[in-house]
Formats: structure tokens, sequence, C-alpha cells
């Protein structure tokens, strides 16, 4: 599905130089030079504080940079932002039903309205929400929310999905069926790029490993490399959960 | 008490016979205040919604003054509007004073700050919810404002209500630019006012408890609606 | 949201339109007159008469006679009925208004509580009254809005020598406000009060109060009709508001005016030449 955006020019990967955030005189995200290929997972932890939310957030576009540079291939400039979508720790679900959700989503990108109707039902099917398409967003549950933000997004059919700790606030099955979106979704093509504190979630779902620490990247290796042989005492106490921040 | 007891079988009286006169004025008050709160609303409700998206200097000032009008004096809003509106005044050509349309600019000058104050409260704490979500999903300024407008709906017609509670309830304005003419510009305020200056008391209470009746009854089925709309969409 | 600002053009058009085309469809004259004139319910029963035979609705602002004639001087009305002499011939003079003709007459009456503390009740002397009350030191409500019925109480205690601007907030009480409110803030303190006999007559809330002195010649009240100077204001309907003064000079109107009593009392008495 993803690559019937075949028409748009590919946006990955992203180079991103000299990036840094501050707020007064803390130095959020300092001084970050890293590319992102398209296809492996990156999955982005670290302990609290990390800058790993405001990371996702700087590279989004939802945040403006103090100083350093973030760009797309081809020269997309501003479009850029439109082949990306992004899901929230805490689901932003709009005062409509599931399905109005969807959609609302695929007309602010424009989608021909009779397609928009084929593309939500597609879209909530493959997230399990089929039954519930027509309920209010806000009275569905916090899996289902999470799920529907999900479904939100991949009717995009992003490059790239941004996730930022999606489950943190979901019980285990949540989690799950949450994780097996998520892999759906990258099955189809999706450059996916997520914080999470849960480092099981990190083995299960990252194809690589970036370490962050105090607005720093202290380690990114391939996700086996990093949890059996870390390179940086960093990574090796955080491993073992002595890293608190 | 005995004045309560009158007032009462007054209005009673008033109602059940479907007095005429009664009719004209409560027909009169209502397609007034129901058209000033539509204007006011057309106008609020985006004023509103800028106040609340947009960062533009002096945007502080709007806020305080926007609050600040909410109190606003209907005798002095009145005053102002009967100057413009006279015919030494600058709209004077359009021949306005005295007449509904005269009323309806002066409510819709009343209650559009306290609808835009209100809208603007409303609109900033969903967009402080929405602001993120909408900004990644692509949406510019007109379609935020446009989602926010909808999504809120709810409480944003709460704010209207307050308008249309502000409108119908006022005489100060209505006295001064309609000028409580007898079949033209007569509605329930001026008429309760001009009963109390005949001394007829009861009567004067009788059309205020049928005027209360109505507001109740406007803005209880009002918010009944509302509600089950809300509960219906999990807002 | 541009959606919404043609709906609210459209809207306001067709508000402008609905509501103009009723007053471009009927024939109709501003009068802005005075509260007495309305709150005795004169104008109920004499204006349907004239606007069946004439086809031309009167719109009556009524408020103080002093807000009348300012009413009047902007070119807010087409004609003026009120009653205060001294400022009708003023806004002739000053070329506001074409001519004055007289209309009608009542009287002043001076109402106070049964209990008449300042012993004035059945008098024939309003001014020997007000000296008796001002020495009581008796409540008084004024209207003190600088009505007609204000103008002649204020020239009754000059006549007497009485500064009642030094008394006000004691036993002189200003309301600043129409007849009737006036009347009601009386009845409700026991004051006594200065009131045209026509929005007596008609006052409903007397509780204690009632007439105390009557029949003095100098409580004659005349009310004149005067049309706003088209001359000065262009948009003033000349012809339907000389129309209406015609009516209400002449034979018809003068027999309307007689013809309203309350408890086979006349409230006004035509005096037209």
């Amino acid at each position: 599905m993803a690559r019937e955006m075949s028409g748009a020019p590919a946006i990955l990967p992203l180079a991103v130089e000299g990036l840094t955030y501050t707020a007064g005189e803390a130095r959020l995200i300092d001084d970050l030079t890293f590319r992102l290929e398209p296809g492996p997972r990156t999955v982005i932890v670290g302990p609290n504080g990390a800058g790993k939310s405001l990371l996702l957030r700087l590279c989004h576009g939802l945040l403006t940079p103090t100083a350093g540079t973030i760009r797309w291939s081809g020269g997309a400039g501003p479009d850029a932002s439109r082949r990306q979508a992004m899901v929230f720790q805490r689901p932003v679900m709009l005062r409509r039903s599931a399905a109005a959700n969807v959609e609302f989503a695929l007309s602010l990108r424009h989608i021909p309205r009779d397609q928009r109707k084929q593309r939500v039902a597609a879209a909530l099917a493959k997230t399990g929400l089929a039954d519930v398409a027509g309920r209010p967003a806000r009275v569905l549950s916090f899996g289902e929310q999470q799920r529907l933000a999900l479904a939100r997004a991949w009717a995009l059919e992003p490059q790239v999905l941004w996730l930022d700790e999606p489950t943190a606030s979901l019980d285990p099955a949540a989690t799950r069926a949450v994780e097996a979106i998520i892999d759906a979704i990258h099955a189809g093509g999706t450059k996916i790029v997520m914080t999470t504190h849960d480092l099981g979630q990190a083995r299960r779902l990252g194809d690589e490993i970036v370490l962050l620490h105090k607005g720093r990247i202290v380690e990114r290796a391939p996700t086996a490399d990093f949890f059996e042989r870390p390179q940086s005492p960093l990574s090796r106490a955080f491993i073992q959960g002595e890293l608190l921040w | 008490m005995t004045d309560f007891g009158a007032a009462f079988a007054a209005a009673v009286s008033l109602i059940a016979t479907l007095d005429a006169g009664l009719v004209e004025i409560v027909g009169l008050s209502l397609r007034v205040s129901l058209s000033a709160v539509f204007i006011a609303t057309m106008i609020s409700l985006p004023l509103g919604a800028a106040v609340a998206l947009f960062r533009f200097p002096g945007r502080g000032a709007v806020v305080v003054v926007l609050n600040a009008l909410m109190g606003l004096p209907p005798v002095v809003v009145g005053l102002i509007v009967y100057l413009m509106l006279s015919r030494a005044g600058p709209f004077g050509v359009l021949g306005l004073l005295f007449t509904p349309t005269a009323m309806i600019v002066a409510q819709v000058i009343l209650i559009t700050p306290i609808i835009a104050s209100l809208a603007r409260q409303v609109i900033e704490d969903l967009w402080e919810e929405y602001s993120e979500q909408l900004r990644s999903l692509g949406a510019g300024p007109r379609q935020a404002v446009g989602a926010l407008l909808w999504d809120g709906r709810f409480s944003l017609f709460t704010a209207v209500l307050a308008g249309f509670g502000r409108a119908s309830a006022e005489v100060g304005a209505v006295m001064i630019v309609g000028g409580n003419i007898d079949h033209v510009t007569r509605v329930m305020t001026t008429a309760i006012a001009l009963e109390v200056s005949k001394g007829d008391l009861a009567l004067a209470l009788g059309l205020g408890i049928i005027l209360i009746v109505l507001s109740v009854g406007i803005t209880g089925a009002a918010f009944v609606l509302r509600e089950s709309a809300r509960r219906a969409h999990g807002a | 949201m541009t959606r919404s600002i043609h709906g609210l053009f459209a809207l306001m058009l067709a508000t402008a339109l609905g509501f103009g085309q009723t007053a471009a469809q009927e024939k109709f004259i501003t009068v802005a007159s005075t509260t007495s004139t309305q709150a005795s319910g004169l104008f109920d029963h004499i204006l349907p008469i004239f606007q069946q035979k004439s086809g031309i609705q009167v719109r009556v602002v009524a408020v103080g006679t002093g807000q009348a004639i300012k009413i009047g001087e902007k070119g807010d009305a087409d004609v003026l009925f009120v009653h205060h002499r001294p400022s009708e011939d003023k806004f002739v003079a000053g070329g506001f208004g074409v001519k004055r003709y007289d209309v009608m007459y009542n009287d002043y009456v001076v109402v106070g509580p049964k209990s008449d503390p300042a012993k004035v009740m059945g008098s024939k002397d309003v001014v020997g009254a007000f000296k008796r009350i001002a020495a009581a030191k008796a409540p008084f409500a004024s209207r003190a809005d600088d009505s007609g019925t204000h103008k002649m109480e204020l020239s009754l205690w000059k006549e007497g020598a009485i500064d009642v601007k030094a008394a006000s907030g004691t036993w002189y009480r200003e309301t600043g406000s129409g007849m009737g409110a006036t009347l009601n803030t009386a009845a409700a303190m026991n004051a006594y009060a200065l009131a045209d006999r026509g929005t007596w007559l008609s006052f409903k809330n007397r509780a204690d109060l009632t007439v105390a002195v009557e029949g003095d010649r100098k409580l004659f009240n005349p009310y004149g009709i005067i049309l706003v100077n088209p001359r000065k204001f262009p948009h003033v309907k000349a012809d339907l508001g000389q129309a209406f003064i015609d009516w209400i000079v002449g034979k018809d109107g003068q027999q309307a005016i007689a013809g309203y009593t309350i408890g086979g009392e006349s409230l006004f008495i035509p005096d037209a030449k």
C-alpha cells in the first residue's frame, strides 16, 4: 500500500548535522550529527530526560532547532513533512468518530473524497477497529485509541513514522497489538523511528538501537551488537538498569 | 404578597389567551436577540479562535480588552449606538435609529465580547491538546481553526447561549436605540419597563415571569440537546 | 472562515432588508413625545383612530420633554409632542421646528401620603404647599430628569425661594427617572411628588398616595406639537408629519382626545385654536 505513493520522491535518507536545542542554559539536545537510512527500524532508548521525545519532535518539524540542520533528501523542502506521520505517547483523539478521525487526516493531505472512504475502511480493518468505526473516538479504550492513532498515521502512507513511546501507558495485551501493527506498517515499506523505555520492546522491534544520554548519542549499533557487545560503559550501565538519568 | 399572586395570574392569563400583543412582543424579542446572537457568533468565533491560536503583537491587550468588555454596561452601548445612528451621527443617513436593526446592532456589540472571550478560552484549551497532532498532520491555520471550532462545538455552544442570555435580558441598550415603540421596537424587557412606569407592577412581573420561563425553556432545551449530542460524540 | 463571513454578510443584508421592507411598505412617522402621554394611555387611544383614517403609522418614542427636544434637535424624529412651553418656543426659534400648535392641556397635581405630614391636603396654593413641605422636611420625590414636569416643579420651588439643591439627598429625593418610576418611588417612601394628572389617573401602584394639592392656576399644563424643520433636516417626513398635526388639532383629533377618559374623568382637555 505504502508504495502507492511511488510517484512521490523519497525523502530518506535524512541528514542531521550539529542539531542543538537549548532551553535557557540547558542544552537538551547537544550537537547531534547522524543519518537515518530507509529500511531498518530505529529504536531510540535512554533514561528519562535524555531528550528522546525532543529529538523526534525536532526531526519531525514540530520544534525549531536552536542550531544545526535537518536535511531531507530529494530537495523535498517543506513537502517532506507531508510524507511523515507521528504517533504520540498519549493519543490525541479528535472529538468525532473513529472513522472521522482517520478521514480528517486524509482530508488534510488533500486525498480526493472518493478515495478517502475506502482508505479509512482499510486502515481501520488492518488495525482491528472496523467494528468501532462509528463510535466516538474518545469513548474507546486506551489501547483502541492508540491503535486508532496508528491507523490514522498508517492511512497517510508515510515514508517515515515517528513513534514516541507508543505503548508506555498500555497493558501487555494492548502493547502486543500495537507492536504487531508497527511491524505491519514497517513491512509495507515505512521507515520506523520510535522511542521506548522498555528494553524488551527495543529488542523485539528494533533493527538498530540508538542510546541517547543527556542530549548526546552515546552509542548506535545493530540491536544484537548493542545488547550483546555494548561498546560504551554507559551502554552497559543502561542495559543493566543502573543508568537512571 | 398579593402582588406575586396577581403577577402569576397576569402571566397565566396572557399566555392562556395567547394575547396578541404578547405574541408580537415575544416574537420581536426572539427575532432581535436571535439575529444578534447569530451575527455575534459569526464574528466572535473566528475572532476568539484567532486570538487563541496566533501570536501577534498586542495579543495580550486584545485578551484583556475582550475580557473587560464582557461587562460592558448596556446603557453605554446603547448610548454609543444611538450617537452613531442618530441623523446627526456618522451613520445617520441609514435611518436606522428606532428600528429593530438598531437594536440588533447594539446587542451584537454587547455580546460579541462575551462569546469571543469564552470561545477564546475553549479554543485555547483545545489547542493545547491538539496542537502537536494537528501540526503533525499538516493542518494549516485555517484547517486548524476549522477543526477546533468543530471539535469545541459543544463548549462553544454554551458560550453562544451565554450571549443569548445576555441579549434577551438586557433593557438599557434596546430602550435607548429602539425607543420602545409599540408594534415596532417593543420587546419583552422594554415592555416590562413600561409597565413598571405605569405602576402596573403585577403586569410587569407577569411579563417578567414569561420572559424568565422563555429564557429558561430555551437554554434548558439547548442544554438537553447539547448534552445528548455531546454524550453521543463522547466529547 | 470565508464561508462564515459570507454567511454573516448575507444575514446582515437579509436582516437589514427584512426590517427595511416593513419600514418601506408602511407609511410611518416618528414622534418624540413625553412619558406622560404614553403612560397615561392617551396614545393607545387616539393613534389607532388616526392610523385607520390616514394609513400612517405613528411611532412614538416616549421620553422626558428635555430628551425629546434633544432627539428633535438631532433630527431623529419628525414631530415633537411635548409640554414645556419655554423649551418649545426656544426649539422653534432655534430653527429646529416649523411652528408650535396648541393641542390640549391638563394640569399637574401634587400627590402625597394620606397621613399628610406637611399638612397641605386640600390646599389650592401650590407654592404655599411647597413651602410647608420644605419647612416640615417631609420627603419629596423629584423626577430630576429635565422633563417638562421637572422643569415645572423647579419653577415652583424657585417661586417659593426654596433651595432644593441644598436639600438633595435629605428630604428632597432626586430619582432621575420618568413619571411612573418617580411615583413608584414616592409610593414606596410615602413622599410628596408633582405629577401630571394623566399619568396619575392611569397609575396603578398608588399605595398610600392621594391627591394633596390641585386647582392652582399655576399647575396649568399645556401640550404643544411641532413639526421638525425639514429645511434643517431634509429627511424629515414633512407631509406625513403635517398630516398628523393637522388631524390632531382638527375636529376629529380634538374629539378623540376629549374621548379618552378614565373613570368618567377626561385626562386631557383639547384646546387647539
